[in-house]
């Protein structure tokens, strides 16, 4: 299957060209301003190093940071009507509430509060009330909104009534682009629905972004179609990415794990992303990126996405070492800079690069090692102090004593030179540079369910089946090949300080796209 | 005094620290009182002495599952309607409502009423804490009627409850939030102002707003440590406050049984620095059922119950509840003393550690 992976980073735009488990040939380009641009030229320089024909691309896949860039410089985002099917539930708490003041000042809003929603169970908690629905999709149609964000009060557990209101406002006004809460976040409405929200303010340019890109592989006279590459990993056809934009917030540092997934082979392990900045630390669970289990925080703005769980390290090729009152490394960088301003480029600043350098853990291209003229004494101290930084943060990262395996991937894996105590072995795979554009490019799709069940009423077994096939459908739904679908994670989370014994249950399965 | 609505994001976090690791995430709550200060009014916080000894106070909280509560929230109804269904048990106006725990999500909760209400909020809670069980409170301690009892929904029903007996009354609270979704509001315990002045753990309040700003400005100099522990030294009741470690959790153990999370954790101090030659310590233990219960080192307890066990990130000092302790985190161990009106015979006697099982007397810090 020959497929052209692209990552669009804030400094490099990479592509890759594969064919089936081959890498054909990649390219690491600056990333242009327009962002097409870059891509355009990263795509073409890939095909024509290769001898490859574009017509035989059969997917194009893109990770991008520009919607959550967007959204957090309160850029480009459209106007939003806030419907939330809750009453009398959460009455207490508007849409909005705990949003930063300027965020709330840049998103021109309506919101309506409408009688509602459901119980843990899933049960009716109140019916909808047609008659302020009805009022309500009038007043959109009235004042122009094209966004619209449904959250209903426990709607990860029944969505009826977000889908209903859904289909009755697309009746009255069939261009509405709706965001649906429950296809988006999970239990926690306040979280779950500012997730709904941001989406709808993103509508607007995930039509741009989508059109530009596809615009760009029309340019190419490339045919295949195109991909972008979510938080957890897995893919979204185009059309989903004009509707949920906001589900590829996150997906850099998980397409550099799902590379190196990719890569080694390895579904558990922890992965170090080194670059000219800092180093993402993750864990790698059943080949996806192990998720965070504390709320993030987006633009000051609460969220419960799935993001994978990283730690950032500033500790980057370009990291400043300073030694006046012992050792400091970092957490500032030269970035970009190195190859001026680092020591063996003839610069005078001295970086993490110029000590392995002048140590001799590798060779760099034009570089003069001799021109650091610190004793080895002080250069191993630092080199020491850098691993220790990092098996600290390996520490944190893991979730069990057993030792796993480490796997460096990243422009700055040259740091690392020895073994950390705490992990078993270390991996430092071919291509490790581009693993980011090869695990946009690696093609799979996901489902995710989370629902709260009594045992009690329906049994165990019966309950966990149940939201298992709710998964596997939901892949199925999103494009994977049946017969490929898998369960990956199941976590069982009693409801505490309650007596029956109700559970919360997320299942996750993963399918192929080819 | 007021808390402003700037203000709210610090008290939580102190209260969060008050919580032992339990009492649920405080951040709904904070929510539900911003918006209750933009929509009415900041309540006034005033001192338990200030009160007369006639006057007539209710502890409010929210009784539930933490997952229901941070999806059905309150509907703001249900408050007004928990004040006039007491009014109306009681036979007389309310004068000022509190906190029943100063612990976790129910600190912020009377903050709500009180806005919507243009009541007072009593700088005083009955826990000092946060504890599991509606019994666990120095009223209950000291002989003050749990009675009425009353509980409320977002459909605006309203439920009493009289009995003597305060267990009795946690295991009739419980079974009608079962039947309301798993989440209810509540009142209990109503006070003359005698009572608070006697019994209420007093000037919490104030202690929680000011833990989280110390942590915060702390964090401003890099020493948020140092600020915390320098603030606790200051204050009258918790000034018994120690660190028992630092380390590395290093392993996690759960279970639930009958609603409540029991388990606990082993936290390994951190290497000692190369070349010292100290004989590495044994590893702290802690247990928990919801809120943590005591630090164990080999056979000897370092801090029980009531005294506050807490666990913080040892970077930023942000407190860590038991649900979300996990293998790997670096954190920093407290134990802070309780006021006497918590340890006394009395008081033991409904939360001291036998009651929770745990096989030694209290001894203070």
């Amino acid at each position: 299957m020959i497929r052209i992976g692209v990552d669009v980073g804030g400094t490099n735009t990479d592509a890759v060209l594969m064919n089936g488990e081959t890498v054909v040939s990649f390219t690491k380009q600056p990333t242009s301003s327009d962002i097409k641009t870059g891509i355009e030229r990263a795509i073409s320089l890939v095909l024509k190093n290769s001898d490859i024909d574009r017509s035989q691309i059969k997917y194009c896949m893109i990770g991008t940071t520009q919607f959550t860039n967007a959204f957090v410089q309160r850029q480009q985002l459209n106007k939003v009507a806030i419907i939330r099917l809750g009453l009398p539930s959460a009455g207490a708490l508007k849409p909005l509430c705990g949003w930063p003041q300027q965020m709330i000042d840049a998103l021109e809003h309506t919101s309506y509060l409408i009688k509602g929603g459901h119980q843990f169970d899933g049960t009716v908690n109140n019916s909808l009330d047609w008659h302020q629905i009805k009022q309500a999709a009038a007043d959109i149609k009235r004042k122009r909104y094209k966004a619209v964000a449904i959250s209903g009060i426990f709607s990860p557990v029944n969505n009826d009534f977000e889908q209903q209101v859904r289909d009755y406002l697309l009746e009255q006004q069939p261009d509405l682009a709706i965001s649906l809460s429950h296809e988006i976040g999970r239990i926690g409405l306040i979280e779950r629905e500012n997730s709904c929200i941001m989406n709808a303010s993103l509508a607007k340019l995930a039509t741009k972004v989508i059109d530009a890109f596809e615009q760009s592989l029309t340019n190419l006279d490339i045919q295949a179609p195109l991909f972008i590459t979510q938080n957890d990993g897995t893919l979204m056809n185009a059309a989903q990415v004009r509707k949920y934009p906001v589900m590829t917030f996150a997906s850099g540092p998980t397409n550099s794990m799902r590379g190196a997934v990719f890569l080694t082979g390895l579904k558990q392990a922890i992965v170090a992303d080194i670059g000219g900045t800092t180093t993402d630390i993750g864990m790698l669970q059943q080949g996806f990126p192990r998720e965070s289990s504390i709320p993030v925080d987006i633009g000051g703005v609460r969220t419960n996405f799935q993001m994978p769980d990283i730690i950032v390290l500033g500790l980057g090729g370009g990291t400043r070492i300073r030694l006046d009152d012992g050792i400091t490394i970092g957490p500032d960088s030269v970035g970009y800079e190195l190859t001026s301003k680092g020591i063996i480029f003839g610069g005078d600043t001295l970086t993490a690069t110029d000590v392995v350098s002048k140590l001799g853990r590798c060779n760099i291209n034009k570089a003069q090692p001799e021109r650091v003229n610190h004793s080895d004494d002080v250069l191993k101290a630092i080199e020491h102090k850098m691993h220790q930084q990092l098996e600290d943060c390996i520490d944190k990262i893991k979730t069990s004593k057993e030792k796993i395996p480490l796997i460096l991937v990243g422009g700055g894996q040259i740091l690392i030179n020895q073994t950390p105590d705490n992990v078993s072995e270390l991996l430092r795979p071919k291509y490790a540079e581009v693993a980011n554009a090869i695990g946009a490019s690696i093609g799979q799709i996901s489902g995710d369910i989370d629902v709260v069940c009594q045992y009690k009423i329906q049994g165990r077994d019966v309950a966990i089946a149940s939201a298992k096939q709710q998964a596997i459908d939901k892949a199925i739904a999103q494009g994977a090949i049946a017969n490929t679908v898998k369960i990956v994670d199941i976590q069982e989370i009693p409801l505490s300080y309650v007596k029956d014994d109700a559970v919360r249950i997320k299942v996750k399965a993963t399918g192929d796209l080819f | 005094m007021k808390i402003t609505k700037q203000q709210l994001e610090d008290f939580a976090r102190g209260a969060a620290l008050l919580g032992a690791g339990g009492g649920g995430d405080p951040y709904i709550g904070r929510l539900l009182a911003e918006q209750a200060f933009d929509d009415f009014d900041v309540p006034e916080v005033i001192d338990p002495d200030s009160l007369d000894d006639d006057a007539t106070v209710i502890p409010i909280a929210m009784l539930g599952a933490p997952t229901v509560l941070i999806e059905k929230a309150a509907s703001g109804d249900d408050l007004n309607l928990l004040l006039k269904e007491m009014e109306h048990q009681l036979g007389k106006k309310v004068d000022a409502v509190m906190p029943i725990e100063i612990g976790g999500v129910n600190s912020c909760l009377p903050f709500v009423i009180a806005a919507r209400a243009g009541l007072p909020v009593v700088n005083a809670d009955g826990m000092g804490r946060a504890f599991p069980n509606l019994d666990m409170v120095t009223f209950n301690v000291y002989g003050c009627a749990i009675s009425p009892i009353v509980m409320t929904d977002e459909h605006l029903n309203a439920l009493t409850i009289k009995t003597r007996c305060a267990k009795k009354a946690e295991a009739f609270a419980r079974s009608i939030v079962a039947e309301t979704g798993l989440s209810a509001m509540i009142s209990c315990y109503p006070l003359t102002g005698k009572q608070v002045k006697e019994y209420g753990v007093k000037n919490t309040i104030t202690l929680g707003l000011e833990i989280g700003q110390a942590i915060k400005f702390g964090r401003q100099s890099n020493n948020a440590l140092g600020a915390l522990l320098d603030y606790l030294a200051s204050t009258e009741y918790y000034k018994n406050a120690r660190v028992l470690g630092h380390g590395k959790v290093e392993d996690v153990l759960r279970e639930t049984r009958d609603g409540f999370s029991f388990g606990h954790c082993t936290i390994v101090e951190n290497k000692v620095e190369e070349g010292a030659n100290i004989a590495p310590r044994e590893p702290i233990i802690l247990s928990f059922q919801n809120e943590f219960l005591a630090a164990k080192q080999g056979d000897k307890f370092l801090a029980t119950v009531p005294d506050i066990i807490a666990i913080v990130d040892s970077d930023t000092i942000e407190p860590i509840t038991a649900e979300s302790v996990r293998f790997g985190q670096r954190v920093t161990i407290l134990a802070i003393s309780v006021p006497e009106i918590m340890t006394t015979d009395k008081a033991l006697a409904i939360f001291g550690p036998r009651v929770f099982g745990l096989d030694t007397d209290y001894q203070s810090l």
